[in-house]
């Protein structure tokens, strides 16, 4: 493990409450996400990030409110965390009128311009040079924003890693790559169709980056490593390339049971939960238990309202149906 | 007024919208020192310098990419696929991301980019440098499609789809490049969705698009020696498609001929040819009748390519047999 040019800054407390409620408002979404699921309400398919909050919270505490955010079909937390009212996020989980993208996302899409989440890619891979874009319009513009671009280590793979992170490192673009390897792409062991163990931090020496690892389960790990990478870009540095080592508790996807996993596996995974280390960290730091109580009783009450005012929202109708394809607002192809 | 080459007009399109707006840059493969390989963006480079005109590795999908980010941001970007081929390396950037974002968003994504490639073929290239994609683009909602096939509207039509504030797919034809026409000084400006009579007639309606334009109104010429009157219309667009002026001249002379390059199955005409079906029946005097490129890839060899390619011969059989 291995922070960036290994400092360790201090770590506020407030900073720290900020992370421990980011990590607690992502789990009980998607808690909450899985079990409207199972009762009908959420249909599609959902992919949880549950067990891998820390590395969205570390990221999203981190971040200038003017950094942009690009994520992958699991992107709830990262959207959530981006600043995404959990409301609007629901209704969109729903299929519901109030949803972010009005119902016209789902799950896999998820996007609030306005908070800069820039949206939840759904094909593997295809937002990296999405938010190399974006970075190079920062660069040009002279913003000082940052584009953070989360993905899974089964992006290591497609051919659009390679490209993204090729010209980031050749125009020194302000863009964090971020790879959540939970040692799974879809059902397959990556380690079992990757050429090098760690399948981003092995390939970063190919850009001429350095090669980063974090405990993607530690958010002050991954905040500290955040920091830093932020501070490198934002000063024209350029890119980094960072492998957030985690592991999701849940299958691939809803329908997916996860059972090619070994048990001992899970087991010892589901002991490095990120919550409960925080959770033990911070009340070993002196926080008051209460105080943590009252987190995780705000989140409850909030994704509480978040799942009415969804399910109050109407569906949305034929009026929207051929919206929104142009600019004009409409969809017509002919004159 | 100045006499063009259609590939200056690209440049020339380029630079009038570079100097309005400082938001217009353009990014691909040998676009900035070598000017492009087909000379289309030759002396932008030193007119806006190395940041606003940039050369790319080999990478598609971050260009196609890289320009979405752009246009994400502020930007108003052009990337160049040197060869419309090409666009199958990076069709899932274009489709599925560049094409859907704003509707899947619900309209929170603006994308003012254009994707120039150059399209088509004649140029004994073979099979895979010299496709006619834009059956392709036309068939994804979310693009807009342009494909010129004078100086005089690659430069309008340039302006236009750089100030379109959704996506345009500009193919720029490789048998057109050489070709010469006059073009007004000063700013021109074209429109997306209008369609031109390149040649007024009674007896048929040719719809020709891009390289087959020029053949058509030679076919035409040829037709009207032997008494049939043929109007020639380029839509220039496909998406918008001005379907008022192509059901306008069905309407006066009975008859429809779509001239594609595109291979058979799909192209554009059979488009146009069902919705003048279903919407301009009873103005039809007889079938409507698509000529086009056979559904093959087109072969190198300049004998065999020039037989596949739809030819003035081709066009002025198909019409004159139709026609008896």
């Amino acid at each position: 493990m291995n922070d960036i040019a290994g400092s360790r800054p201090e770590i506020s407390p407030t900073v720290r409450l900020e992370m421990y409620s980011a990590m607690v408002r992502a789990r009980v979404f998607e808690k909450r996400t899985y079990d409207l699921f199972m009762s009908g309400l959420v249909k599609g398919t959902t992919h949880l990030g549950t067990g891998q909050e820390a590395v969205a919270a570390g990221f999203s505490t981190a971040m200038r409110v003017d950094d942009m955010v690009f994520c992958t079909y699991r992107g709830h937390n990262h959207t959530l965390l981006r600043g995404a009212p959990m409301d609007s996020l629901m209704g969109e989980l729903l299929g519901r009128e109030s949803g972010c993208c009005g119902g016209k996302g789902g799950s896999m899409h998820l996007t609030d311009v306005e908070q800069h989440a820039m949206g939840s890619y759904a094909i593997v891979g295809a937002h990296l040079p999405v938010a190399a874009g974006t970075a190079w319009a920062s660069q040009e513009r002279g913003t000082g924003q940052v584009t953070v671009c989360f993905f899974g280590d089964g992006t290591t793979n497609i051919g659009a890693f390679h490209e993204s992170l090729n010209m980031a490192a050749v125009w020194g673009l302000p863009v964090v790559y971020v790879c959540e390897n939970n040692l799974y792409m879809e059902y397959t062991p990556i380690s079992s169709v990757t050429a090098v163990p760690n399948p981003a931090a092995d390939r970063a020496a190919s850009y001429g980056l350095d090669r980063i690892i974090v405990d993607g389960n530690d958010a002050d790990a991954v905040y500290r490593t955040a920091l830093a990478a932020l501070g490198r870009a934002r000063a024209g540095d350029g890119p980094s390339l960072i492998e957030a080592q985690t592991y999701r508790h849940h299958g691939h996807s809803r329908a997916d049971p996860g059972k090619y996993r070994p048990d001992e596996e899970v087991a010892a995974w589901m002991n490095k939960d990120p919550l409960v280390i925080y959770r033990d960290r911070l009340e070993g730091l002196g926080f008051a238990a209460s105080d943590l109580d009252r987190i995780e009783e705000e989140a409850r009450v909030e994704i509480d309202a978040a799942t009415e005012a969804a399910k109050a929202s109407p569906e949305p109708g034929e009026a929207v149906l051929m919206t929104d394809l142009w600019a004009d607002g409409g969809s017509s192809w002919r004159r | 007024m100045a006499t063009l080459t259609y590939r200056e007009a690209v440049a020339r399109g380029i630079a009038q919208e570079m100097a309005r707006d400082e938001r217009v840059l353009l990014i691909g493969e040998d676009v900035a020192d070598a000017g492009g390989v087909f000379k289309t963006t030759q002396g932008l480079r030193e007119e806006f310098g190395p940041r606003r005109v940039r050369d790319t590795p080999i990478s598609e999908e971050a260009i196609t990419g890289m320009v979405m980010g752009a246009a994400m941001n502020g930007l108003r970007p052009i990337g160049e696929i040197m060869f419309s081929d090409f666009l199958a390396t990076c069709w899932d950037i274009v489709v599925n991301q560049i094409a859907k974002t704003r509707y899947m968003t619900g309209g929170q994504v603006e994308l003012p980019l254009v994707l120039r490639s150059a399209n088509g073929g004649g140029a004994r290239f073979g099979g895979q440098h010299s496709q006619s994609i834009e059956n392709w683009a036309m068939a994804i909602p979310g693009l807009k499609v342009v494909a010129p096939s004078t100086p005089v509207d690659v430069v309008g039509l340039m302006a236009a789809a750089i100030r379109d504030p959704d996506p345009v797919v500009f193919l720029e034809h490789k048998a057109l490049f050489a070709t010469k026409g006059e073009v007004p000084d000063g700013e021109l400006v074209g429109v997306l969705g209008k369609a031109t009579t390149v040649r007024q007639g009674s007896d048929a309606t040719i719809v020709a698009l891009a390289a087959m334009v020029p053949k058509a109104v030679e076919a035409a010429e040829i037709l009207g020696r032997e008494g049939i009157n043929a109007e020639v219309i380029d839509p220039r667009t496909l998406v918008p498609l001005d379907v008022t002026s192509i059901a306008t001249s069905v309407a006066k002379t009975g008859r429809l001929f779509t001239v594609e390059e595109n291979p058979r199955l799909c192209g554009w005409g059979a488009e146009v040819s069902s919705i003048v079906a279903e919407e301009c029946f009873w103005d039809l005097d007889g079938p409507i009748v698509r000529i086009t490129t056979p559904h093959i890839p087109l072969p190198a060899a300049d004998a065999i390519e020039d037989l596949a390619i739809p030819s003035v011969n081709r066009i002025v059989e198909s019409v004159r047999t139709s026609m008896q």
